[in-house]
């Protein structure tokens, strides 16, 4: 499938028209979103997701610039084409009793239907064919007030599929979500992307999925504006790790492109070893303000013996005792670590 | 369905059979059919001046309540909206009350003795006032995004309008205030002769009417956002929601003076009934039966025995109240159970 530029921001700024003037949220955001890709918007809370993707699905007038979708002004669209080309999953939540699955997802061919609303059998094929296609025939049959959260988001992005719209935007569709959830939709609106070229652009605070999923990445933010890219480009000029630069915890790690949490560590240890059980030592070291490192000499350090599925607590290049969990060898640790370093105090104000 | 028609068909017979007077059924097929029979004039006046015009009138108006209940519910996605909520019935109060009240302190004769013009007056005023406050509450739709502030602003009208009755009373001749309580109380056979017909003229033609909001009604379901996202114009349908619930509110509460609950407990009686929200569903319904529960209560209003008539209003919540919760009690239930 041919891949286009959908959408098309010029020189946009959004914000609010009030009484008192006009509140400017974000300004001069210039970019393109092509077809049969996932876009994330990326940004703090208060960056401006929202009003952008209220913006650019026409609830709200741009202040300035222009948004050209298809190759036509949004502006130039009447109510009625336009619910032919944009469909939107928003955060707030229906307050629906007594409707079915099937019946809200009908919903969605509304623009087609004619004065009463009624579906022809070419519509509820269509409304059959979204439901396959995000897999929740289990759901058809329910009503929408007793669905969790996760399958709910499920029906409203079928419903945005039954609208047959080119473009989908989702606003936080993966907020109140269980971690397998969050991964499931994403998945499946990239596979929506690819498989229906359809152009999809949602607004997320799932960093680190985002950053593995999302084709293209909109990183948002008030002083700095809109930069946009694919997660490993903006990984390389080093954009993501700058965008939380004034934000203490938090550290980009250049080798996975993604964000881990950072601990500050007030001392740093010798660690040997080679299996994953490296790395989980280190984590739980990390945690508890240990720097753990094999690049480093130390009185106390950790050995990890793959053969025994041990872990060796060191002093002094000494066994100093054994452990065979994590759980045991952090106390162990951090005991013989503080009795080291008042020994060191002690000797330090005897001189 | 056919079910809401059977019984509609059965309690307006019942309402014709019914009465302090009683008649034989052979009679009332006699005279409904103009056959010659030993009939007297009497019964014929009364078959077709008193039960005939108050069944009809008992039938359209409660389809004309309920199906404004509806609209105002789905309109406000609130469930406790309904027809008395917006004020307007409080407006039509208001106009009855500056034509009742006022012609008593200021004219110098009390309305009850005008008789024919007199009830014309009360009728025409009671329009009057409720399209005025409808016309306000759509005027500040346009200006007010949300709905449960329009909500609130509705109520508070209503509030103002009851303290200017209020004031209105204080100063009004006793058999004034008597003849207004009696209109507040509201009543199915005030509407008599030729105003029938203009009655159901009207109706007949506004009940359609609000067949045409269907798929608006459905899409406002959605909430919003989602309903404009569908092609829909929020500001216009709410607009005409509003308008066309309270033009049906207004002429009703003109005729049989401000009858409550059924607006509000009818829809909520049909979507536990049928567990539907779809208004394809929800609107027949709703309509149906409200004219089947104010059939019965108007049945119930006379019931031989009782001297005259009791007030409509209370029959409706003593008869409304009680089938509504227990439909929303087994509705819970099944609810629990999924």
């Amino acid at each position: 499938m041919m891949k286009e530029e959908t959408i098309r921001i010029q020189n946009l700024s959004t914000g609010y028209f009030g009484k008192k003037g006009t509140k400017v949220i974000a300004q001069n955001i210039c970019a393109t979103i092509p077809s049969g890709e996932l876009t994330c918007l990326l940004g703090a809370n208060g960056a401006g997701k929202s009003t952008l993707l209220r913006t650019l699905s026409a609830f709200l007038r741009p202040l300035s610039g222009e948004i050209w979708i298809r190759g036509k002004r949004l502006t130039d669209y009447t109510d009625k084409e336009l619910a032919t080309v944009i469909g939107v999953v928003l955060t707030e939540k229906c307050q629906l009793r007594n409707m079915t699955v099937t019946e809200l997802i009908g919903m969605g061919r509304s623009p087609y239907t004619g004065f009463w609303g009624t579906l022809s059998p070419k519509d509820k094929q269509i409304v059959s064919e979204a439901i396959a296609l995000v897999r929740i025939e289990e759901l058809k049959e329910r009503m929408v007030h007793t669905l969790s959260d996760g399958e709910r988001q499920k029906v409203m992005i079928a419903k945005a599929l039954a609208q047959e719209t080119p473009i989908i935007f989702l606003d936080e569709p993966t907020a109140f979500l269980d971690y397998p959830s969050k991964v499931e939709i994403l998945h499946l609106l990239h596979r929506l992307s690819r498989e229906m070229n359809k152009t999809i652009f949602l607004s997320t605070h799932d960093l680190e999925l985002a950053l593995q999923i999302a084709d293209q990445i909109w990183l948002m933010d008030r002083e700095k504006g809109v930069l946009v890219g694919t997660p490993e480009d903006l990984a390389i000029d080093g954009s993501l790790e700058n965008f939380f630069y004034q934000r203490k915890g938090i550290a980009f790690e250049k080798e996975t492109g993604l964000y881990r949490i950072d601990n500050e560590y007030w001392t740093t240890i010798h660690l040997d070893g080679t299996s994953e059980r490296n790395t989980m030592v280190q984590k739980a070291f990390r945690r508890n303000g240990i720097h753990a490192t094999s690049e480093t000499d130390s009185e106390v350090s950790v050995l990890i013996d793959e053969v025994h599925e041990q872990y060796i607590l060191k002093l002094k290049g000494k066994e100093y005792s054994r452990y065979s969990t994590i759980k045991e060898l952090l106390p162990g640790a951090l005991e013989l670590l503080k009795d080291r370093n008042t020994l060191k105090n002690k000797s330090y104000d005897e001189r | 369905m056919l079910l809401l028609v059977a019984s509609i068909l059965v309690l307006f017979l019942l309402n014709l059979f019914l009465g302090s007077v009683h008649i034989p059924m052979d009679s009332i097929w006699n005279i409904l059919w103009g056959l010659d029979g030993d009939e007297s004039v009497i019964w014929q006046n009364i078959i077709w001046k008193s039960r005939i015009p108050q069944s009809l009138t008992a039938l359209v108006a409660g389809a004309g309540l309920a199906v404004s209940g509806l609209q105002m519910q789905t309109v406000f996605r609130n469930p406790l909206a309904g027809p008395s909520v917006l004020g307007i019935s409080s407006g039509a109060s208001l106009g009855v009350a500056f034509v009742v009240l006022l012609s008593g302190s200021i004219g110098g004769i009390a309305l009850s003795r005008l008789g024919f013009m007199g009830e014309i007056a009360l009728t025409v005023a009671a329009i009057v006032g409720a399209l005025s406050v409808m016309a306000l509450i759509v005027y500040v739709s346009q200006k007010v995004h949300g709905n449960v502030t329009l909500l609130i602003i509705g109520v508070m009208i209503g509030y103002v309008a009851n303290a200017v009755i209020g004031v209105l009373k204080f100063f009004s001749v006793e058999e004034d205030i008597r003849a207004y309580v009696i209109w507040g109380l509201g009543s199915f056979a005030r509407v008599s002769g030729n105003q029938v017909t203009v009655f159901i003229c009207i109706m007949a033609v506004l009940l359609p009417l609000s067949f045409l909001l269907i798929k608006t009604l459905n899409l406002l379901l959605l909430g919003d956002a989602y309903a404009r996202n569908l092609g829909l114009n929020i500001k216009r349908a709410r607009l005409q929601v509003i308008a066309c619930s309270g033009v049906l509110v207004a002429i009703v509460t003109a005729y049989c003076g401000p009858i409550t609950f059924l607006g509000l407990a009818v829809p909520h009686l049909c979507r536990g009934l049928f567990r539907s929200s779809d208004h394809r569903v929800l609107m027949p319904a709703s309509l149906l039966a409200g004219a089947a529960l104010a059939l019965l209560c108007n049945l119930i209003a006379r019931m031989p025995g009782f001297e005259g008539a009791l007030p409509v209003n209370s029959v409706t919540a003593l008869v409304g109240a009680p089938v509504v919760v227990s439909v929303l009690f087994k509705k819970r239930r099944n609810d629990m159970n999924e």
